[in-house]
């Protein structure tokens, strides 16, 4: 009974919650304190008795690569792979490395408008790993590096339409 | 909360739908899937097949008793980030349609032909499990080896556990200009109080930490612009703790060269010469640069006190590995020094020998010049020249039902997200067939007639469950050492614990 509750509990989990079981399988001080605040903010949503926490939330649109348009909440203060998790949308592969900059594979293009007004431009290590993301552009952000702000109501988001790579294994 | 009951009826449906074709009509009819090779490729073939099937089963084969392939074996331990990947897997793994199967070497315990008899569709997905040779005098000798299995090695592969790796001289020269060069450099380099916290193997870590190498040098037959790393490998490698380093000055002269194209013998390459190259081959190239020439304050405090050094050296083939007296190793290496020839596009020139030779010497030699596949039987075609399986975007040449991705597909040029990308391409086109009449799913018995056939032959099988006992033996092993795991190194082994209740 036991094991058949822990395959129904990790088949209904949000990834980054089974994250937390093997949460050793990855250094811990490599992991981003996001994630953690993440998971504990997981843990509030599943106890009735704390109120639910409200945040302000804007409205994006993903555009996806066969010119579906996906509306969605974002809250304030996470970033566009929390938004991507949180509400499902289903992209394909999306987030590989769960937000760390390793990989590429959240690649999102903004428009050049929105682009200029984003806080901070794009680290090196940031640069780093979007030269390897197909499709790249001039615009092009990682999703887990771009946090939501109050003027991104409305903003439209385009994801390319595959993510590759040209480089030898590492 | 609304997620959870949102996954949790999407999860009911499914399970419901597929019972329902189970006792329907089509119930004999469900289609089976065999994918063969339990890393990336293999695992993102799978989830792209569930997702896109409602009643598909699909069934991982995998050579070790342990998943992941290159995620566990092949990823440099002190990139943990790298290995989040394994909690998509794992989920696919947990998916009531996917079974993965442990411990079976398709193509020696059961035929890839016997494999197509039992299910639907077989997807090849058992990488490159070779390396290219140098084919020059010396390279037999003992502590002159492979990358591929130096990374094994310290990965904790079974079959390159007990490689014998003398690390008791000044100098390990690297031959190549990948990545993997230069994870080989950076694990032989990297202060061992950092590498202590990773899931490196415990005898490995005894090794380096007993290491004399002070100096490693990267040697490639090429330029500066045409290095197959990438540019955080690079920068990782500039800002390694207590590690100098040092790019070979006569190769500014082959960057002018590229880049004017015209020879000069000053050092004057402008930002707006490289700015003309696409965006990642020009910051990397930048990189290179300014870490050669310009080298800016914050990589110089790291240079200043370093302890150990690493070079980067470029036009030059080897020719020759020269034994020490005793034949006991490699006491240097020569080379050939070339000049680049050919093509208009500078990142496209190849390299064509001069009359000019250098002698670098050394105690250790890694080779790092590509891997290579390897058919799984005779009942496969394979391109024995460029090692891969001759395919259409993923349908094997000729064999109806047969498929590959990743690098059997493709040849090893990609890492994770590459990887990921051609495994969904060929998810999709298995789709496309399975959603076609080409394929027929009748009287195709799937997992349980190819578990009893191994089961006849004495094959003692891994279920994912039995891997996730190996997993936690391993984390528990790891606590004791403060590291995020210790691997279970011996297939014995993990079979033992694989079985315990």
């Amino acid at each position: 009974m036991a094991v058949t509750c822990a395959k129904l509990l990790r088949t209904v989990c949000p990834k980054f919650l089974l994250a937390n079981r093997s949460a050793c399988l990855t250094a811990p001080a490599f992991l981003p304190s996001r994630r953690q605040n993440f998971l504990q903010y997981q843990k509030k949503r599943f106890c009735s008795s704390v109120p639910r926490l409200k945040k302000e939330t804007v409205t994006l649109t993903f555009l996806m690569p066969d010119g579906e348009r996906i509306e969605t909440p974002a809250k304030v203060g996470d970033n566009l792979l929390d938004v991507v998790i949180e509400n499902d949308v289903d992209i394909d592969g999306f987030g590989a490395c769960e937000g760390t900059l390793a990989c590429s594979t959240c690649h999102l293009i903004l428009k050049p408008e929105h682009y200029a007004q984003l806080p901070e431009p794009p680290t090196d290590e940031e640069l780093d790993m979007l030269d390897l993301a197909f499709d790249l552009q001039d615009t092009s952000r990682l999703g887990c590096q771009v946090v939501v702000t109050k003027n991104m109501e409305g903003w439209e988001v385009r994801v390319p339409a595959g993510v590759a790579d040209a480089r030898e294994p590492s | 909360m609304r997620v959870l009951y949102k996954r949790l009826s999407l999860t009911r449906l499914r399970t419901l739908s597929s019972y329902c074709c189970r006792w329907g009509s089509s119930r004999s009819a469900d289609p089976h899937v065999a994918i063969v090779g339990s890393g990336p490729a293999g695992f993102y073939t799978a989830q792209q097949i569930i997702k896109g099937h409602p009643t598909v089963r699909v069934d991982i084969y995998e050579k070790l008793p342990v998943p992941f392939g290159l995620v566990r074996f092949g990823v440099a331990p002190d990139h943990p980030e790298v290995k989040n990947c394994i909690h998509t897997f794992t989920q696919t793994a947990h998916r009531d349609r996917c079974s993965f199967i442990g411990n079976v070497q398709v193509g020696k315990d059961i035929k890839v032909a016997d494999l197509q008899k039992a299910y639907t569709a077989v997807v090849l997905c058992h990488g490159s499990s070779n390396d290219r040779k140098l084919g020059i005098p010396g390279e037999d000798l003992p502590n002159v080896l492979s990358a591929r299995s130096f990374v094994g090695w310290y990965n904790g592969l079974p079959e390159d556990v007990g490689l014998s790796v003398n690390l008791d001289c000044e100098t390990a020269i690297v031959l190549g200009h990948g990545n993997v060069a230069l994870d080989v450099a950076r694990v032989l380099l990297t202060p061992i109080d950092i590498l202590a916290k990773t899931d490196i193997s415990d005898y490995s870590m005894d090794a380096l930490s007993k290491s004399r190498i002070k100096k490693v040098v990267l040697v490639g037959r090429r330029g500066p612009l045409q290095v197959a790393f990438t540019i955080k490998e690079l920068r990782e490698m500039i800002t390694l703790p207590k590690c100098r380093t040092v790019i070979d000055l006569l190769t500014l002269s082959s960057l002018n060269e590229n880049i004017d194209g015209e020879e000069t013998n000053t050092h004057t390459v402008t930002i707006e010469n490289i700015n003309e190259l696409p965006r990642p081959r020009r910051r990397l190239t930048e990189l290179l640069y300014n870490a050669a020439v310009n080298p800016p304050e914050k990589y110089t405090k790291i240079w200043n006190d370093a302890t150990r050094e690493w070079h980067l050296k470029f036009l030059r083939s080897p020719s020759e590995i020269v034994p020490t007296s005793s034949k006991e190793g490699p006491e240097a290496v020569k080379f050939i020094i070339n000049m680049l020839e050919g093509d208009d596009d500078p990142l496209r020139r190849k390299a064509v020998p001069t009359d000019e030779t250098d002698v670098i010497p050394c105690g250790l030699v890694l080779r790092s010049i590509g891997y290579k596949g390897v058919p799984l039987d005779e009942t496969v075609p394979f391109d024995t020249s460029r090692g891969v399986i001759p395919n259409k975007k993923g349908r094997v040449d000729g064999f109806p039902g047969l498929y590959c991705s990743g690098w059997i597909a493709e040849g090893p040029v990609f890492v994770l997200a590459g990887a990921m990308n051609n495994a969904f391409a060929t998810g999709k086109v298995v789709l496309e067939d399975l959603g076609s009449s080409k394929l027929s799913s009748e009287n195709k018995g799937g997992k349980d007639a190819v578990l009893s056939a191994l089961q006849q032959k004495g094959v003692k099988t891994v279920t994912f469950t039995d891997w996730e006992k190996i997993d936690q033996a391993e984390i528990l092993l790891g606590e004791k050492a403060g590291k995020p795991r210790e691997k279970i190194v011996s297939i014995k082994e993990m079979i033992r614990v694989a079985s315990s209740e």
